[in-house]
């Protein structure tokens, strides 16, 4: 018997257990990412990764307008995204949360998620099916006559924002209903008992008290957009390339892995950033 | 007069967005049984035969077959993973255990690019090639925060004492998890399984980038894409998502609804 | 099976609080034993380390003469009721209850035989294929001590069981626990801040504060003879009157107070021996003050008081007095169900001196 204590193998034990996933995270999270930002100060010359500690891919990120546009294509899109689909989604929680009966309020939130359950990719693509032109939505105005030539609607930034946007929407009304419905009713009681009207009462009372729930989902949404592929590569075209596409592109045409690592750090500090300004304007809310 | 109005009102935006929501799925389902070559209007007739194509598709069949694989043994991974830490966190006290599950949830805030690239970099550098292994282990990166955070929230201190029952009769560590502590926790185990497989099906970015000749069906459906619009991918598209509604239905009668009565 | 229970000088602090101070204790086997105290006494902590689901700071440990101190919960021949029940919610009663001896390796058929048996001692054999949730609070109280006395213990630690029930449950279980107790002859310790419960179920009982152990004694001793103010206080209502002693000789002390002087007899004092002009705290019980001449044995008078209000309680009126000698002094007396007692009334005070106890005055 040795002399520790029940509480020191229990400790030993704990760490046993813990262990698995620390050193999976670690090995598969944390050590990719230092390597990625090591590689970020390498550069790549004549088709060789060149060792050579420098900040050149940095520095031209910022010289090279054509990478540059692609981090204020993402800023740009992202933030449309994000305040249209809180825009949209929020009344359909709110509505489904207050005027669909009770008996009826799973059924109807199923109901606005089911689409979550095609794949990802195929999502994008079947907006294509209606915004291309000869899709849905152009053959359905040229045969009404509304237009002689088909709109372009594809292949362009207004089709990658539809197609974030009704990713989005489904997500936010998930997470501003389960928001709206855990207020205590009384809330609403007392606001009205007070004299509020309904308009005085979600300004003042609703809405200040769901911001936080609003401000979690913008950000995931926020995070989500900025770093996706596949939907600006499927709807969007070849002109206004976002931040992911043209990492995409490094690493495809050019095997610049060196310039996609440095193109992949900006994209975290830009979510960082965001990040830290949501935290901020949330404390500073509350206080 | 004005309650009416609000209600039309209500109800006629709620019809818009769902009907903005619908629009590309509906589209998608009905033009996979286009009687023609492209899956947009106008609607020639009622076929199968894309359908027949889809399985008749060795490459898409195959992808099937390891997407299924990789989500299934991705998720058990996590989540054997997840399990054991929340347990360890929950009810050891150990040294920066703050700290540890800042590290276990961090992935979670890092776009699966990132995460694919710094992956790839780093088996690049290693020489280790890529293949569905590959993929399973960027599955389980971006899987383990959410299973672990879903079962660590559901480590209740009202199980304490039931753990310590166990142990007190002469339980040790793993036969108060197995015996004990997972089937009280089984249904957020379950779910965090379930959304897992979710993930790691639906996955396209890691897949992609993680991968080489074996692909997963998100990939090969990508593939499919470049000859751009195709019954074929509405075919496949529409299977997938009607046979994701019907688990989950299955799920919502059976599972959930059995774990809310009692 | 039973055993003897013994704790060395245990201690154990978190931080700067101190749980335990320096606890020594010798239980006999097969003793039901009440750790009795407020909360935050050091009680529950004490039973933790006798559980092992904590170990002392400094300190031993011994059960049945072995060193248990480090040793695992699951090795030690004691099992714990849990406050909670912390019963198995996802098993039927027969599983719960036969959950330590599948942990022991025993075949199926023989453990559920076991479990039966066990569910019968405590009369729910009926309900043995339902699980927890279809059960009352009293009900998986006993499904609890059934699963823990299935492995035969050598010592019950029960936590609090009772604390979750309402009165009139509290007292049956109470009676059932001190019958199955004797039944199986286990060492039972039981933790509880209800002195009235510990009184009723107790062979000797604990009384614990501050992490200490203030008294250790019979139910009776610890009621009419306590060894602290607080035990004294603790263990039912008492007047406190404080005093000095003036003189002391082998048998008897002079205790000079408010209300007169009074000759001890030397076995008032339980404590240590008077020593002259040592201040001292006499306490006496509400129930042992009588009237003059209704006393039997030799009686300290009190001198007169005034009642300045009173209540009746069925089996006794419960009065405040004012005593003529020193007014500031509130004595709290029961009065027989015949005294018309009414305020203003002048009542003479007097006890049985073998009544009063005198224990040393500021703190232990």
């Amino acid at each position: 018997m040795s002399t520790m204590t029940l509480e020191d193998t229990e400790r030993r034990k704990a760490w046993g257990f813990v262990a698995p996933a620390l050193l999976w995270t670690i090995a598969f999270f944390v050590v990719p990412f230092l390597f990625m930002a090591a590689m970020s100060l390498w550069s790549r010359q004549s088709g060789q990764i060149v060792r050579a500690w420098n900040l050149d891919n940095y520095i031209a990120f910022f010289a090279k307008d054509s990478l540059f546009k692609g981090l204020v294509n993402s800023l740009e899109i992202t933030l449309i995204v994000t305040v249209l689909s809180v825009l949209l989604a929020y009344p359909l929680a709110w509505i489904i949360a207050e005027r669909v009966p009770k008996r009826f309020q799973r059924l109807a939130l199923i109901m606005a998620v089911l689409p979550f359950w095609t794949s990802y990719v195929v999502r994008s693509y079947s907006w294509l099916l209606v915004l291309s032109k000869n899709g849905v939505i152009n053959q359905t105005l040229m045969t009404l006559g509304l237009v002689s030539e088909p709109l372009e609607i594809a292949s362009n930034r207004t089709a990658t924002v539809i197609g974030f946007v009704h990713f989005f929407v489904m997500l936010l009304t998930l997470t501003i209903y389960a928001n709206l419905i855990q207020l205590s009713p009384n809330y609403r009681r007392a606001a009205a008992d007070l004299g509020a009207n309904a308009l005085q009462t979600f300004w003042h009372v609703i809405l200040p008290l769901t911001l936080p729930g609003i401000m979690t989902g913008a950000f995931l949404t926020f995070v989500l957009c900025i770093g996706d592929y596949v939907t600006p590569q499927i709807l969007g075209g070849n002109n206004e390339l976002v931040l992911p596409q043209i990492i995409m592109l490094q690493l495809g045409r050019r095997a610049d892995f060196p310039m996609a690592a440095a193109l992949s750090i900006i994209l975290m500090l830009a979510v960082t950033a965001a990040y830290v300004l949501c935290a901020r304007w949330l404390k500073i809310e509350r206080a | 007069m004005r309650d009416t109005l609000t209600k039309v009102a209500s109800y006629g935006y709620a019809g818009l967005i769902y009907g903005f929501i619908f629009l590309p799925v509906a589209v998608l389902v009905l033009f996979s049984f286009q009687d023609g070559r492209l899956p947009v209007p106008p609607f020639n007739g009622f076929s199968l035969q894309w359908y027949e194509a889809v399985f008749a598709d060795r490459k898409l069949m195959a992808a099937l077959a390891n997407s299924f694989m990789v989500a299934i043994v991705s998720s058990v991974i996590a989540c054997l993973l997840g399990f054991l830490a929340a347990y360890a966190l929950a009810r050891y006290k150990l040294p920066g255990s703050a700290l540890q599950r800042g590290l276990l949830i961090a992935p979670m805030t890092v776009s699966y690019l990132i995460i694919a690239l710094g992956l790839l970099t780093v088996l690049n550098t290693f020489g280790i090639k890529l293949s569905l292994w590959t993929v399973g282990i960027g599955h389980v990166v971006i899987n383990l925060p959410l299973c672990f955070a879903i079962i660590f929230s559901s480590m209740g201190d009202h199980h304490i004492n039931i753990e310590r029952a166990a142990r007190d009769l002469g339980a040790n560590d793993f036969k108060v998890m197995a015996l004990v502590t997972a089937p009280m926790l089984l249904p957020s185990i379950l779910a965090a399984f379930f959304l897992s497989v979710t993930f790691s099906w639906d996955e396209f970015i890691i897949a992609f980038l993680l991968s080489r000749f074996d692909v997963t069906l998100p990939v090969e459906i990508w593939s499919l894409l470049r000859s751009g619009l195709n019954p074929k991918t509405n075919a496949i598209g529409s299977l997938v998502f009607l046979v994701s509604v019907a688990v989950l239905a299955v799920l919502e009668l059976t599972l959930f609804g059995r774990t809310k009565k009692s | 099976m039973t055993a003897p229970v013994s704790v060395h000088n245990a201690s154990k602090t978190f931080g700067a609080f101190t749980a335990l101070n320096d606890v020594s204790l010798d239980i006999k086997a097969g003793e039901f034993i009440v750790l009795l105290g407020p909360s935050g006494c050091g009680k529950t902590t004490l039973l933790s380390i006798l559980g092992g689901f904590q170990s002392p700071t400094k300190g031993r440990v011994t059960i049945g003469g072995k060193d248990m101190t480090s040793v695992p919960p699951a090795k030690r021949p004691t099992t714990t009721m849990f406050q909670d029940y912390a019963l198995f919610p996802h098993m039927k009663l027969r599983d719960n209850v036969g959950f330590g001896l599948r942990m022991r390796g025993m075949a199926k058929a023989e453990r559920d035989d076991k479990a039966l048996g066990f569910l019968d001692l405590v009369g729910l054999k009926a309900s043995a294929d339902k699980k927890p949730h279809e059960l009352s609070g009293g009900q998986r109280q006993r499904v609890a001590l059934a699963r823990a006395l299935a492995v035969d213990p050598d010592v019950l630690l029960l936590d609090e069981p009772l604390g979750a029930l309402d009165l009139k449950l509290r007292r049956q279980m109470q009676d059932e626990l001190k019958a199955i107790q004797k039944r199986v002859g286990t060492t039972f310790v039981h933790v509880t801040h209800d002195q009235e419960e510990a009184m009723a179920i107790a062979d000797r009982i604990v009384v614990m504060n501050q992490g200490r152990i203030e008294d250790f004694g019979p139910p009776a001793d610890i009621y009419m003879r306590p060894r602290s103010v607080f035990s004294a206080g603790f263990m039912g209502e008492v007047n406190f009157i404080p005093g000095t002693v003036k003189s002391a000789d082998a048998g008897s002390a002079l205790v000079e107070t408010a209300v007169g002087s009074i000759a001890l007899p030397i076995k008032s004092f339980t404590v240590s021996a008077p020593v002259a002009g040592q201040t001292i705290t006499l306490c006496i019980r509400p129930e042992h003050f009588r009237r003059a001449g209704e006393a039997e044995g030799p009686v300290a008078s009190l001198g007169e008081a005034t009642v300045t209000g009173s209540a009746f309680f069925g089996t006794h009126y419960r009065c405040h007095l004012k005593p003529s000698a020193a007014p500031d002094l509130t004595v709290v007396a029961h009065m027989p169900q015949s005294a018309a007692v009414a305020d203003g009334q002048i009542v003479p005070l007097a006890v049985n001196l073998a009544d009063i106890v005198a224990l040393p005055s500021g703190g232990n």
